[in-house]
């Protein structure tokens, strides 16, 4: 069977286990009655063609979790942010685990997506945001809705700045090979609010957390998230994502963003690893003077892959997009960044822009770039531009004419170069720890207090 | 010190230094004048150890030791310092956050310590004083957005922290007015000791009015083509290259 006809058929047992009554049982069946009809894309679809996407949809894979897994804190506790206190929301294998979490209900409701899900008190709110900005001609999309039940929830009523950031945390115990999550996350800030939320994916090793002949059906996971962050009025929501996953996991993240009038949102994408990678990004402007800031810093090595595709629809004047987007390549790894800004006839004085740059530092290291503007508008700015390359010698020959040995200077290099992306980090511990992750993934010892 | 025997350098498979000798004895300053296209940065260049520059003949000696083998960094580790006519600017590192891996790049490449904290800021304040550079400045980007004259101030400053035993200034003035070059110059002049030299390497006469040099030599053609004492800097000024 393949595994499209495998996640169809076991569609019937899944919403059985879930809730029949639940108000987004209707949403759910449309979106697997959708899913069946168009299938999973291949690379003859263009939004697909750089990615071989089919590699990772073994159908092997399973919605349905085997064993809990107890996981030691020592092994998991560098994935926190740590140093500062936060909300917390930890899943492991796609299961909420309450140990590690710190949820509220006070003003404010940071807490798991089920729980309000289930219970009527919350209706009103999820009839009116819930699903409302997915695009439901995307495969992966569809299988998020059909499928999910897990993730967090975070709702900021009117007139509140979170007094913390809230982590979301998910980790993969290693213990269930063949597993293919579907996390999905409802952020609302309504009017007035500002919230910093900092979403992260790891795994644990295989060998760290089960014997290796519990392995017989050896298929690397895939998790298949999904956020839907809606930020309402003179909001301010900084959303980081930190995917910093084992070589053998996948993730394909879609995340749609619905601003409106006066609001800023920003989204910085850290991709750190994994097998495949896939970031779908989507803004929606709507209403005037809205700020939608786009980042990202991707460091891969070996036979990784990762892909950047951002949409930023620009439906409303006097609106700005900034995207800043930077590479760095070693080994095989292979990239992409397709950048799409649309702009509606109606989104006059509109400025965006829109930079991706790429370091290849590996022989057999290959990007594809790609900006798309569909630019309807007579009277707005619209600039981009990208770049591939490798290290600059004369600032090379300058460094190690200072006595700085060849390798350090290149690491040297290469942390500045990715640097700049992290001057709009507006939080100084998430700062550090990036940095140490960049610091270690090049390689080299910076010498220097981060 | 420095020792350079019979010197040919090519670029690109194009002759540049067409048998040169120069010698440099501790505690000396040499000036090294010449028109444009003579091969003055050239000379700095291979000296400092850039590769992109080919020794076809003859041999560097520092120290008694034929250096023509060593990379850029292990020169540096032996005390040659270059300050660059065209520093590069590097977005996303700090002043402060470089010269910290150079000290100690150095001084581990040595087999000493890496400098505590404490004793690095205190180093770090006391040149940026003496070289009149605002605490501002050290933690901006290296050289990104700087001033021509700021570059160069930045220059010394490191050759300041570094404390090279020798120290060649490539155009160190060029881009500098006269108040920046008072300062650059009188650092220099503070930096000199009985144990180092100094090769200034410049177009114009006005450095030499600030950094008396014991030594000028005239760079033409790719060879010496005259040497002499400050006097020789005087008349060039003067009667200009063509009268060699």
């Amino acid at each position: 069977m393949s595994l499209k006809d495998k996640l169809v058929s076991s569609f019937l047992a899944f919403e059985l286990d879930a809730d029949i009554s639940s108000p987004v049982h209707e949403i759910r069946s449309n979106s697997i009655k959708q899913f069946e009809k168009i299938g999973f894309p291949d690379r003859k679809n263009e939004y697909w063609k750089y990615t071989p996407i089919k590699k990772v949809l073994n159908e092997e894979l399973t919605l349905f979790k085997k064993n809990k897994h107890l996981i030691d804190f020592e092994k998991v506790k560098d994935f926190f942010l740590g140093g500062i206190e936060s909300y917390k929301i930890v899943l492991i294998d796609g299961v909420y685990d309450p140990r590690w979490s710190n949820t509220t209900h006070e003003g404010v409701d940071i807490c798991i997506l089920s729980s309000v899900l289930e219970n009527d008190k919350y209706a009103e709110l999820i009839t009116k945001y819930y699903n409302k900005l997915v695009d439901n001609s995307e495969s992966f999309s569809l299988l998020n809705t059909s499928f999910s039940k897990e993730g967090a929830y975070i709702h900021i009523p009117k007139g509140i700045e979170l007094d913390k950031p809230v982590e979301i945390i998910h980790i993969n115990s290693g213990g269930e090979s063949s597993l293919m999550l579907q996390p999905r996350n409802l952020i609302i800030l309504e009017k007035n609010t500002k919230a910093q939320i900092v979403e992260s994916h790891y795994s644990l090793a295989n060998d760290d957390n089960i014997s290796q002949d519990e392995f017989s059906d050896k298929t690397d996971p895939l998790t298949n998230t999904l956020t839907e962050i809606h930020v309402e009025e003179n909001a301010h929501l900084d959303y980081y994502k930190i995917q910093n996953d084992l070589e053998t996991t996948s993730i394909i993240d879609n995340t749609y963003i619905n601003q409106k009038k006066n609001s800023v949102a920003s989204c910085h994408t850290f991709s750190f690893g994994g097998n495949i990678v896939r970031n779908n990004l989507n803004y929606f402007q709507n209403g005037e003077n809205i700020n939608s800031i786009l980042k990202g810093i991707t460091i891969l090595g070996s036979n990784q892959h990762t892909d950047h595709h951002t949409l930023v629809h620009h439906a409303n004047p006097n609106c700005e997009s900034y995207q800043e987007y930077k590479g760095i390549y070693d080994e095989k790894s292979t990239g992409v960044f397709n950048g799409k800004v649309l702009v509606d006839k109606v989104a006059q004085k509109i400025n965006a822009f829109q930079q991706n740059n790429n370091l290849l530092v590996g022989d057999h290291s290959s990007v594809n770039t790609k900006p798309q503007l569909e630019i309807f508008a007579d009277d707005v700015k619209c600039s981009h531009g990208c770049t591939i390359g490798q290290l600059d010698k004369a600032a090379l020959f300058y460094l190690k004419a200072r006595g700085i040995p060849e390798k350090e200077a290149k690491g040297l290099l290469t942390y500045a170069f990715a640097n700049n992306v992290l001057e709009s980090v507006n939080m100084q511990v998430l700062k550090i720890k990036i940095k140490e992750i960049i610091a270690n993934k090049i390689g080299v010892s910076l010498g220097f207090e981060l | 010190m420095l020792k350079i025997e019979n010197l040919h350098v090519s670029v690109d498979g194009k002759e540049i230094i067409k048998g040169l000798n120069l010698e440099v004895k501790k505690g000396e300053v040499h000036a090294i004048m010449g028109p444009n296209g003579s091969g003055k940065s050239t000379l700095s260049a291979v000296i400092a150890g850039n590769e992109d520059y080919e020794v076809t003949k003859g041999n560097i000696f520092f120290n008694d030791e034929n250096i023509e083998d060593l990379s850029a960094e292990e020169r540096a580790h032996r005390g040659i310092f270059m300050s660059f006519q065209y520093p590069v600017e590097i977005p996303g590192i700090t002043v402060t956050n470089f010269i910290k891996t150079a000290i100690n790049s150095n001084l581990k490449a040595r087999g000493n310590k890496e400098m505590p904290a404490n004793e690095m800021l205190k180093k770090i304040r006391e040149k940026a004083e003496l070289l009149e550079i605002d605490s501002r400045f050290l933690s901006r980007s290296l050289n990104e957005g700087f001033s021509g004259g700021e570059k160069k101030r930045n220059e010394i400053f490191q050759m300041a922290m570094l404390e090279p035993t020798l120290a060649i200034l490539d155009e160190t003035d060029s881009g500098l007015d006269i108040d920046a070059l008072r300062i650059v110059a009188s650092g220099v002049n503070k930096l000199k000791n009985k144990d180092n030299a100094t090769i200034v390497i410049t177009h114009y006469q006005r450095l030499l009015d600030h950094i008396i040099p014991d030594h000028v030599h005239v760079l033409q053609n790719g060879k010496i083509a005259k040497s002499g004492d400050k006097n020789l800097a005087l008349q060039l000024e003067e009667r200009g290259y063509d009268w060699i």
